[in-house]
């Protein structure tokens, strides 16, 4: 982990994690497993952000939801004894907003002086948390928030900032340009912010941050390279063909490699225990998990498929992305954001054309015009 | 007995709702089940021993059966000839114009059929009942039972249950008049020619220049099956064999697949069978001797494949027709699709195509011929048709589109007609 290189003043650092609800966006991945589990380039969603955490000093991380998940805590709490910190889950009894969970944290988020970190957990970037704890311990005031460029920030709520990023005010939906930057959902924070914070559900970015603007106290960091909420399936593909796409500059990823090799069009991550066979064209942008079986011929561009899936011979996939398990049949064209949940089989020569199936289903017949197949 | 057949082929301005099909190759010469489709009327005819001719009436340019009927004589050993008219006569008009010909040598009787309609034609049993008849019968029709609400789109006969004699015919009704209906295949007697002879110069306004509706032409079915009918000279003979009419370019699929079941049982050399080193074959299946067809491609059912057409590694057919010197490159899957002539279809490419198959929960139905667009415009769905000399490209689909000749797609297509 490189423990020696770290900072001795940021050893102690402490991280929440708005993880929140049911991530109905992600569905129906989401009905099989928690949204921060399911494996983006992967490896677990959250993850990406408390291993980078991790690199930055973060010690402790406390994850805020709304529901009480049983198998994420278990698998996170053998992640802790992995990364060596402690990961803790602060559960709402009631939908706190984005800044009643920081407050409902606060014993442990105010346990020292050191300033913390909050952050969405569906942002994936090249995380820069070593830079904002520079940032921010340089200009001294209560918070920095990053933001990162869009090309249409009328469909946002943008932030002014001046040259030294000291933060003027948001604007919500602009009609006039004012500005190209948008909040990019992660934060650090002095202990002292808590007490704008009241314990009740709140929204940090409309009855928080504004006030510590027009204060002087927060200020704006620019995110270098991409950056992509991943919360749902359309987005989740784009976010995945930037971070691919970032692997050659990307510091945190240190430990996987793209893949190589004939049939290997492009970035195309694969975990070693997936099997391809013969005759095949995986990628641009294709990302192949554990234990999947990728029979002869096939053709895949712009996917994900997760754990254990089988993709019979002379499919051609494009923008899907495959449940765990699935098992999708010969012949088969599958493209248009479908998303297969857990366990589903797609029979032979079948067309799904903007599909979303619920997990554990078999599907028989065509879809011809995207829709849910319960 | 001396018998002969007359099979009535039309010409260019017939059989226009089976294009594009039809744009390349005159519609009796498209290949069906790897056969141009007169092909199995002519074999048909051929497998009755007592037929010494086979008449082709029609109006298409000689040139374009010129070749067709030499291979037809050299393939069945038996006199064909194409006889043609120089203009449309109507179905009965024709006949009465060849009668000459029709009559040379004197035989007792001749077979007529209709070019699109294609089924497994009982002509032997269907003379046998003729000849058996105690009084002479002018004309027999070959008869099948339809549903009660499609047999109005067809010639409906009222026959007696006891003798088969046809008490009465009518084209097309209204409103339902039988679930009896005219197959197009008739066995008339020579002396039907002094009957069209007289409907024919009963006409006052016979040469007159002014009607432009043809009023030459006289239509076997309107004018001459109806007024016999009910006179005691016409009887039906009723089958109740594979039969279908085939009007629109989405009925080659399904006669496709029947003709190919047929094979079964006579034809067996006809069908493609498994083997090592050879493709998969699922069902009925025609491969022409030149083609090539990649061991890893897996064919069938119901699919046809033309002279020197090439099917490339882990390609899949299935209920499709493959016309001569086309390629399917590899991985494609081909469903419910005619791909025309010296077409290409790029790898990993998916052509579509919706069956338009009879009701198979009715029994007696029939294909319905549904028109080209439903009420609100929109195409209705139907089989996937390539026109000769198109590309395809790689990775796409052509779902439920009909593409005209020459062309080169350059992506995908849903529900659409491509000119």
């Amino acid at each position: 982990m490189g423990v020696g290189r770290k900072d001795v003043t940021l050893g102690r650092m402490k991280a929440l994690i708005l993880v929140g609800g049911y991530g109905t966006r992600l569905r129906p991945l989401t009905l099989s497993r928690p949204k921060p589990l399911v494996e983006f380039a992967n490896k677990p969603i959250v993850l990406h952000q408390i291993e980078a955490l991790v690199a930055a000093g973060v010690t402790q991380v406390v994850l805020a939801v709304s529901y009480h998940a049983e198998k994420m805590e278990q698998e996170l709490a053998q992640e802790a004894q992995r990364l060596g910190i402690q990961i803790t889950f602060s559960l709402e009894s009631e939908p706190l907003g984005t800044a009643g969970p920081i407050k409902l944290a606060e014993s442990v988020l105010a346990a020292n002086d050191e300033p913390f970190f909050v952050l969405n957990s569906d942002v994936i970037c090249d995380f820069p948390f070593t830079q904002m704890v520079h940032f921010h311990k340089q200009h001294r005031r209560q918070g920095t928030i990053v933001v990162t460029k869009v090309e249409e920030p009328s469909k946002y709520g943008v932030v002014v900032y001046e040259e030294g990023g000291k933060i003027e005010r948001f604007v919500e939906k602009p009609q006039e340009f004012v500005s190209n930057k948008i909040n990019a959902g992660m934060y650090i924070f002095n202990p002292s912010v808590l007490k704008r914070i009241e314990n009740k559900p709140m929204s940090i970015e409309k009855e928080v941050f504004p006030y510590m603007a027009e204060a002087g106290e927060l200020f704006a960091q620019e995110l270098d390279g991409f950056w992509m909420d991943i919360g749902q399936p359309k987005d989740f593909l784009i976010g995945m063909c930037l971070y691919l796409n970032s692997f050659k500059t990307n510091k945190n990823i240190t430990t996987t490699k793209l893949h190589k090799g004939s049939g290997i069009v492009g970035n195309v991550l694969v975990d070693p225990s997936a099997r391809i066979g013969r005759n095949c064209r995986i990628g641009p942008n294709v990302t192949i998990g554990p234990d999947v079986v990728i029979e002869d011929g096939v053709c895949i561009k712009r996917c994900t498929i997760l754990r254990g899936a089988t993709i019979h011979s002379h499919t051609w996939l494009e923008n899907c992305i495959i449940g765990w398990k699935c098992s999708v049949g010969q012949w088969v064209r599958m493209e248009n954001f479908s998303v297969l949940g857990e366990d589903v089989i797609v029979k032979d020569e079948l067309y799904i054309n903007g599909g979303m199936v619920l997990p554990h289903k078999s599907i028989a017949n065509s879809v011809m015009d995207p829709k849910i197949i319960m | 007995m001396m018998l002969k057949a007359v099979i009535l082929i039309g010409g260019p301005q017939k059989g226009t709702r089976f294009r594009p099909l039809s744009l390349d190759v005159p519609k009796p010469l498209f290949p069906v089940a790897g056969l141009p489709m007169v092909q199995h009327h002519i074999e048909a005819c051929a497998a009755v021993p007592d037929i010494r001719e086979v008449l082709l009436l029609g109006y298409f340019p000689a040139q374009q059966l010129h070749q067709f009927v030499t291979d037809m004589i050299a393939a069945y050993k038996i006199r064909i000839r194409y006889l043609q008219e120089y203009q449309a006569l109507g179905t009965a008009g024709g006949i009465y114009h060849f009668r000459d010909q029709i009559s040379s040598g004197n035989p007792d009787a001749f077979f007529v059929l209709n070019g699109d309609v294609c089924g497994d034609f009982p002509l032997q049993e269907m003379l046998d009942f003729h000849t058996s008849l105690t009084s002479p019968s002018l004309i027999t029709i070959m008869g099948t039972e339809a549903t009660r609400h499609q047999s109005t789109m067809y010639g409906c006969i009222v026959e007696d249950k006891e003798t088969h004699q046809i008490l009465h015919y009518v084209e097309k009704p209204s409103t339902f008049v039988s679930n009896l209906i005219n197959c197009g295949v008739y066995i008339c007697s020579p002396d039907i020619f002094k009957r069209v002879g007289e409907i024919f110069n009963s006409r006052p306004d016979f040469y007159s220049l002014e009607d432009e509706e043809g009023t030459e032409s006289i239509r076997l079915e309107q004018d001459i099956l109806m007024p016999i009918a009910g006179t005691g000279q016409a009887y039906v003979y009723n089958t109740d064999r594979w039969w279908s009419q085939i009007k629109t370019a989405g009925s080659a699929i399904y006669a496709n697949r029947h003709y190919l079941q047929l094979y079964r049982t006579t034809k067996t050399d006809r069908l493609a069978t498994n083997g090592s080193d050879k493709p998969t074959i699922i069902g009925d299946v025609y491969i022409h001797p030149s083609a090539t067809v990649d061991p890893s491609a897996m064919l069938g059912p119901n699919v046809s494949v033309g002279k020197n057409a090439v099917i490339g590694a882990g390609v899949r057919i299935r209920e499709s027709i493959i016309l001569g010197n086309t390629t399917i490159q590899e991985h494609s899957c081909v469903l419910y699709t005619v791909v025309g002539w010296n077409s290409t279809v790029g790898a990993w490419t998916r052509l579509e195509g919706t069956p338009c198959d009879p009701n198979p929960n009715k029994p007696f139905a029939k294909m319905d011929n549904v028109p080209l667009f439903n009420n609100d415009g929109k195409l209705n769905p139907s089989i996937t048709i390539l026109g000769c000399n198109v590309t395809v490209p790689a990775e796409v689909i052509v779902l439920n589109s009909i593409v005209l000749p020459y062309k080169d797609l350059p992506h995908s297509y849903k529900n659409e007609i491509i000119l």
